[in-house]
């Protein structure tokens, strides 16, 4: 840990959190996070994907309440039990994820929750000239205060977003990720606005993982791994970059990954993916892997890794390029044919998009393929629980029985449930997103291990990680992504964290 | 999957689409224009086929009174909808308020001072039920749906309790002459839907309650996040959509001039399928009463036509059904239209 370096009295920041922790059915998202933000400094909070950023924007925004730690406003100890709460103290929140209603219009969107109405009978002319200054203040002055918020872009709702935090007359601003969506111009315009709003007083935490940007827009820079603040209140003049990315990666000790084992060069290409581009998404992306290799994707949230992998299953369609799967070129947009080939795919969002969490284990298991076990069109239930006994033991899946609800196992034994429901079908090739995402620190490991063992029984393996330290040292090979464009294709042995890092911070700036 | 916002399509948001008129009819204005149309042609219909009986005020008025209790409860159907809720007790909460309204207290109690005790009963009958389902959806987190299914039975079942299988005819004076009489030779039924409708519009395109129930319809989230306080609203929403169902109670007692547990039975189907057709969406976030109105004019219509014309009912309800899922159809090429822009 680097020890804080505030400036003069910690009595003059504005907003302090100390020590602040928050799990989420037992699995940590905060653990320690201690920041400072002083009136009319731009305060930057910098970490990787799944650091804790987001959990602590809801902290202070009142969405999410705090296990423990303390939270200070102008040296007062409080609480933000709600949303409404935040905004009453003078903290507004512009969310990354576009948090505006699209059936509404600008002007509805700006005001809604604080209304500009008598009885609540609405202003409707007070409140579209409201809406015009805002956005001229924004330099948007061309936007319709009547326009329905769906029909903007990804920037334009983004602009809404502001110009509400801005009509809260907030003290504290915050914005998390606010460059993500917008181009050089808009950046620039952003830049200005948040200029002219520190000069006013008003504090903004801005977070970004652009380090360019934040040379350029912050005082002070929290650095957060893991849900831990690694360092707190580093001045953006006096860090150097090779700082900060050291605080951002340094390495965690429980994460032990499995040796590779060299794969013979003339081991046969199972998956080749030649040119395959999905409009506006992702370009021209090219990919072999063979039998007994595992590929990493890395890049950052959005860059098109999980797009590329489900254009590949089939459940996206590839504008342009082929899948070839041990020769065999595949039906562009077509799951069941990637699936009778061969090819599996345990999805990012494993409750929403893989798991049926009511049902046991077993029918999960056995949910590709249970016509296989039927008979005359009647299932065979004993078959598949059979089925997916041996692999409970193949895969040491705990509990090991085949009728416990699947809701009930941790994220680890749920992902083992993906990879046994492939084996159990037969499929060669593997396309894991994500596959560590909500496993304990402890178990990951054994997922890791068993994705080599899979490797080394002759499978292809294509891994997506938001977590470079993870793709690194699983994979054989890896791709860098940024923007949906493969930056670079490179042995794991011949790059490290630090290089990643850098090529993806490059890639998104350009 | 994460962020599509990479896209780059920014300062150009605010102009307008490839074409002006294109962009005008799939705004609200232009769907309340194809209703128009639609309606149009039903009127042509309805004149070819059946001549000056059809074209006369009278009928014209029999049409509008006959949809007008429809048109109350849809009215506060359109509320639930909107906030991406559904109601499905209001047939029967109709049903319980007349029974209720019309017990034999109740019209010994009217009679010794007010007719418009009944309408107060009614109403607060009605405003109880939706308490509860919207106690029971917002705070218990039980889906609508089965929460109001829940009160439709139950509801049904207490209204046969109070009235014993028996209908209970309304002897309050009062009551039956004010229904009876008019306004400017204007049945009060009409005006009510007529109140109903300006109150409703007024409500949920000028007032800060309906653009929060519009913000909750459309993205909970952002709505809870934006600090509005969901769960009260929600509640607020449901006792609004049984107070409606109560007054639409007490229409049915004035027509009937009794109370009956049976009476309002499947006006909760009507009157979604009113709402749709009207064009407000049934997942929530965008609602008009304009089109709900519409949509009833529309229907009742329709029955006048077929009534005419001595179709019977059956081949009635195909042509409903067959117009239900063509407004859903067009609803949900709108949804997608707008989901690529």
């Amino acid at each position: 840990m680097v020890q804080p370096m505030v400036k003069g009295d910690s009595s003059t920041s504005l907003l302090s959190m100390r020590g602040i922790t928050k799990s989420f059915a037992g699995v940590r998202a905060l653990g320690g996070v201690d920041l400072d933000v002083r009136a009319g400094e731009v305060h930057c909070v910098l970490g990787q994907n799944g650091a804790g950023k987001s959990t602590l924007i809801k902290v202070l925004a009142g969405a999410h309440q705090p296990d423990g730690g303390e939270i200070r406003w102008n040296d007062e100890l409080i609480t933000i039990p709600n949303p409404v709460a935040a905004i009453d103290t003078g903290i507004a929140t512009m969310y990354q994820e576009l948090d505006v209603v699209d059936g509404l219009t600008i002007a509805e969107n700006i005001f809604l929750g604080h209304e500009l109405a008598s009885a609540g009978i609405l202003h409707r002319t007070e409140t579209t000239r409201r809406t015009r200054e805002l956005l001229e203040r924004l330099g948007h002055g061309d936007l319709n205060p009547h326009t329905e918020v769906g029909e903007l872009s990804a920037a334009g709702k983004q602009i809404v977003s502001m110009a509400r935090a801005l009509s809260h007359d907030a003290r504290l601003i915050i914005m998390d990720e606010p460059s993500a969506v917008l181009d050089s111009e808009e950046v620039g315009n952003l830049f200005r606005v948040v200029h002219e709003l520190t000069a006013q007083g008003i504090a903004i935490i801005y977070i970004s993982h652009r380090l360019e940007e934040i040379r350029e827009i912050g005082d002070r820079i929290t650095v957060i791994k893991d849900g831990v603040s690694m360092a707190s209140g580093l001045s953006v003049a006096d860090t150097p970059t090779d700082e900060l990315i050291a605080l951002m990666t340094g390495r965690r000790i429980e994460n032990v990954f499995p040796a590779h084992r060299p794969v013979p060069a003339d081991a046969a290409v199972l998956l080749e993916v030649s040119g395959l581009t999905l409009r506006g998404v992702f370009a021209d992306v090219d990919l072999a892997v063979r039998a007994g290799e595992v590929v990493g994707l890395a890049g950052l949230v959005g860059s098109g890794r999980s797009e590329i992998l489900e254009t590949i299953y089939g459940a996206r369609r590839a504008t342009s390029g082929t899948v070839r799967v041990a020769g065999n070129a595949l039906r562009p947009g077509s799951v069941r044919h990637a699936v009778d080939a061969g090819v599996g795919l345990s999805p990012e969002e494993r409750k929403s998009q893989g798991l049926l969490l009511e049902e046991p284990i077993f029918k999960n298991v056995t949910l590709a393929s249970f016509a296989r076990f039927a008979r005359v069109g009647l299932l065979d239930e004993r078959r598949e629980r059979e089925v997916a006994r041996e692999q409970i033991d193949a895969l040491e899946l705990r509990p090991a029985d085949p009728d416990r609800q699947t809701r009930t196992l941790s994220g680890g034994n749920q992902q083992k449930i993906l990879l046994a429901r492939w084996l159990v079908e037969g499929s060669r090739v593997l396309l894991l997103d994500e596959p560590t995402r909500g496993v304990d620190v402890g178990a990951r490991s054994e997922i890791y291990s068993l994705i080599r063992q899979l490797a080394d029984t002759g499978c292809a393996i294509v891994v997506v990680s938001s977590e470079i330290e993870e793709v690194l040292g699983l994979a054989d090979r890896v791709l860098v992504i940024a923007d949906g464009r493969v930056l670079t294709t490179t042995d794991t042995d011949a790059i490290d964290e630090h290089g990643v890092l850098d090529l993806v911070m490059k890639g998104t700036a350009a | 999957m994460s962020e599509s916002t990479t896209t780059p399509a920014p300062s150009e948001s605010g102009t307008p689409g490839p074409s002006a008129i294109r962009r005008l009819l799939s705004g609200p204005a232009g769907r309340n224009l194809g209703l128009v149309i639609a309606l149009l042609l039903l009127v042509i219909v309805g004149w070819a086929t059946a001549g000056s009986r059809f074209m006369n005020l009278d009928n014209v008025e029999t049409i509008v009174r006959y949809g007008s209790i429809l048109g109350v409860v849809a009215i506060g159907t359109t509320f639930v909808i909107t906030s991406g809720g559904i109601d499905l007790s209001v047939g029967s909460v109709m049903g319980l308020t007349s029974v209720v309204a019309s017990l034999s207290w109740v019209q010994n109690a009217a009679n010794q001072s007010t007719w418009l005790l009944m309408v107060v009963v009614a109403l607060a009958v009605g405003g109880l039920a939706g308490l509860v389902n919207g106690l029971v959806i917002a705070y218990g987190k039980v889906v609508p749906f089965i929460a109001t299914l829940a009160m439709l039975v139950a509801a049904k079942g207490l209204a046969e309790i109070f009235a014993n299988k028996q209908s209970q005819v309304v002897g309050v004076k009062g009551f039956l002459d004010f229904f009876r009489g008019d306004l400017l030779g204007i049945s009060w039924l009409i005006w009510m839907f007529a109140i109903a409708a300006v109150v409703g519009w007024f409500l949920l395109a000028r007032t800060s309650y309906g653009r929060r129930t519009i913000a909750i319809g459309g993205n909970y989230e952002a709505a809870r996040l934006a600090g509005l306080k969901v769960k009260r609203h929600t509640v607020s929403l449901y006792v609004l959509g049984g107070i409606a169902a109560g007054i639409g109670g007490v229409m049915i007692l004035a027509r009937t001039t009794a109370g009956v547990s049976t009476h309002g039975a499947l006006y909760e189907l009507d009157a979604i399928a009113a709402v749709v057709v009207g064009g407000t969406l049934l997942i929530g976030g965008r609602g008009t009463i304009v089109g709900t109105v519409l949509g009833v004019l529309l229907f009742s219509t329709l029955s006048n036509i077929f009534t005419m014309n001595n179709l019977n009912i059956s081949v009635q309800n195909v042509v409903k059904g067959v117009i239900i899922v063509a407004a859903v159809l067009l609803q949900q090429r709108f949804a997608a239209r707008s989901s690529r822009s």
